[in-house]
């Protein structure tokens, strides 16, 4: 592995761009660079990993226990890749994938305030998950994070917050990260369940494959862990940060009854779904997953989408978690080789075999957590008016309705030209979801119905200095001189 | 605000020596390694910046590049992603007020 500083130590073109350094980047480029071809590896984090290994190579949190044994499994990802020619790009912020006139595709770079555009013939954008926006009154106070930032804080940096800590959500990563907070001496006063009783109506019949997924050991282990040591309170109703300019407390809704616990952080948590930008604006298509109740890019069986060349490996073509994100990821790094020559189709397959295998297994016992912890629609649609939703904007769920009512908006683009929201740095990124659910419940309609915002390169804010630096290609020359 | 983890204060005399920085005039100091968001929490700072529609206070919130919450001025650059930006010795931070100023850079 050639590990890149400077943007100008990039070569013109690569074989393979790969999209993000979490497991299934960084299996894609193992697979890639060992078959031979010249791979990047484009990442925007300061260090390997993704979100799920974060820090893994550089973490201050040396007794394992704290995170856990999946946390270290990292490490091999890590060591394979090191062992190839691939070239490794940290810092480095992809704002565009786009086709050239060869082919192939371009790619803007930025990279220590440099921007620069690199050819490669095929790309797998891994650009894994986020977690899904969990408006309520009071989550833009300084104070409140998602859960996941505290454990990147604890992953990267061996932090924890420092005074009373609330975590409060759904999903079986929030019972992981209670957890992993309190072993490492956290003070959690409260774990604030939000998962809706009769999910389990819906869950059930998919029960019999989770009984036989290698989730089920893990999960009970980690809820009765959980359970056991920290303060569990389920069947939350409805929540609300408290504080003026920092958190304070948060009030809670449970069987009726209301209640505030102080507190000096707010944790939030609510599963998580793909991060879609930067597949949404180079022009993948998607659709709404209505179990998984998000935005997810059209695959097929070799994670390529709907755009030839394109493959999206890993949690960003939908939720399945890190051992699957790496089993996708040599999945569509051995069909990206056979889409430039380097195997015939009969090697891909035979290839594939024990990954395709090992996915399967992986993947075994998915759909009950899905159905088991899909959000409560107060919290996919926030009732109370004056819940911010677009944070960057600062447009409340109450401004949407009207907007949505009153005026007649039937999709988030529409909605982004009324109220701006959607158009601040983030780029949609925390209220698109809530947006589209909002806009669906006034009108009656489905997210499906409603669609998604419509996305555009640069996916991250670029400076229009790095813009104007580009070389011109001969193409943009002639666009505009006869 | 947040506190290093037990093992992390007892190795720290082991490690490399901390990196110091200042956030709005305020000398502190982080880890080597930090990035500049983690560095300010750690440092008992909360909120980064005012936004620019109502002035409100915000801090980091999601810690991987997602949010544009921790949006600081770095070096008399404004709009840097705090949580993206290794931390650097010297390094001046400051609270970013509203949007991006044309002329910070000369400040």
């Amino acid at each position: 592995m050639k590990t890149i500083a400077e943007i100008g130590l990039l070569a013109e073109q690569y074989d393979i761009a790969i999209v993000g350094a979490g497991p299934a980047g960084l299996s894609a480029a193992a697979r890639a660079a060992e078959l031979g071809l010249s791979v990047l590896l484009a990442d925007e984090n300061p260090a390997p990993g993704g979100q799920i290994y974060r820090a893994i190579t550089t973490t201050p949190v040396t007794d394992r226990s704290v995170l856990g044994e999946d946390y270290w499994k990292g490490g091999a990802l890590i060591a394979r890749l090191e062992r190839t020619d691939a070239v490794y790009a940290p810092g480095c912020t992809v704002w565009s994938v786009a086709p050239d006139e060869a082919g192939g595709f371009e790619l803007g770079l930025s990279l220590g305030g440099q921007a620069r555009l690199v050819a490669a013939r095929q790309i797998i954008l891994a650009t894994g998950a986020q977690e899904r926006p969990f408006p309520i009154p009071g989550w833009t106070l300084p104070g409140v994070m998602t859960a996941g930032a505290a454990q990147i804080v604890l992953k990267s940096s061996g932090l924890v917050p420092g005074g009373r800590t609330v975590i409060a959500g759904c999903g079986p990563l929030l019972y992981l990260l209670a957890g992993q907070l309190a072993a490492a001496g956290a003070n959690i006063v409260a774990v604030l369940d939000t998962t809706p009783r009769r999910n389990w109506l819906a869950a059930i019949a998919a029960f019999p494959d989770f009984l036989r997924s290698p989730y089920l050991a893990k999960g009970l282990k980690l809820m009765t862990q959980a359970r056991g040591k920290l303060p569990f309170r389920t069947g939350v109703t409805s929540l609300a940060a408290e504080g003026t300019d920092t958190v304070t407390g948060v009030k809670v809704t449970r069987g009726g009854a209301t209640e505030t616990i102080a507190c000096d952080a707010l944790l939030l948590h609510q599963g998580v779904i793909p991060g879609i930008n930067l597949s949404n604006a180079a022009g993948c298509a998607q659709a709404f997953d209505a179990v998984q109740r998000c935005w997810t890019p059209t695959v097929d069986d070799w994670f390529a989408s709907s755009i030839p060349g394109i493959a999206i490996a890993g949690d960003g073509a939908g939720i399945g978690g890190a051992e699957s994100a790496a089993l996708r990821g040599e999945i569509a790094a051995l069909d990206a080789a056979r889409r430039l020559g380097r195997l015939s189709e009969a090697e891909r397959d035979e290839k594939a075999a024990p990954t395709r295998a090992g996915l399967a297994r992986s993947l075994r016992g998915r759909r009950f957590l899905d159905l088991l912890y899909r959000p409560a629609e107060a919290f996919l649609a926030p009732p109370a008016d004056e819940t911010i939703v677009c944070r960057c904007e600062e447009v409340t769920a109450g401004q949407i309705r009207d907007t949505a009512s009153r005026l007649g908006v039937t999709g988030p683009n529409q909605m982004k030209a009324f109220l701006r929201c959607g158009m601040g740095p983030c780029q949609g990124r925390l209220c698109g979801p809530t947006v589209v659910e909002l806009i669906a419940q006034v009108h009656g309609v489905s997210p499906a119905e409603t669609g998604y915002y419509r996305l555009r390169p640069p996916v991250k804010p670029i400076t229009l200095g790095e813009l104007a630096a580009l070389p011109p290609t001969e193409f943009a020359v002639k666009a505009v001189v006869r | 605000m947040f506190r290093p983890i037990a093992e992390a204060k007892a190795s720290d005399g082991t490690r490399v020596a901390p990196v110091g920085f200042t956030f709005d005039g305020r000398a502190m100091t982080a880890r080597a390694g930090d990035t500049v968001a983690a560095a300010l929490l750690a440092n008992g700072v909360q909120a980064c910046r005012q936004t620019p529609v109502s002035g409100a206070p915000r801090g980091p919130y999601c810690m991987m590049g997602v949010c544009f919450e921790c949006l600081v001025v770095i070096d008399g650059i404004g709009n840097r992603q705090g949580c993206l930006v290794p931390l650097r010795d010297g390094m001046r931070i400051q609270t970013q007020a509203g949007r991006r100023q044309p002329d910070e850079v000369q400040s």
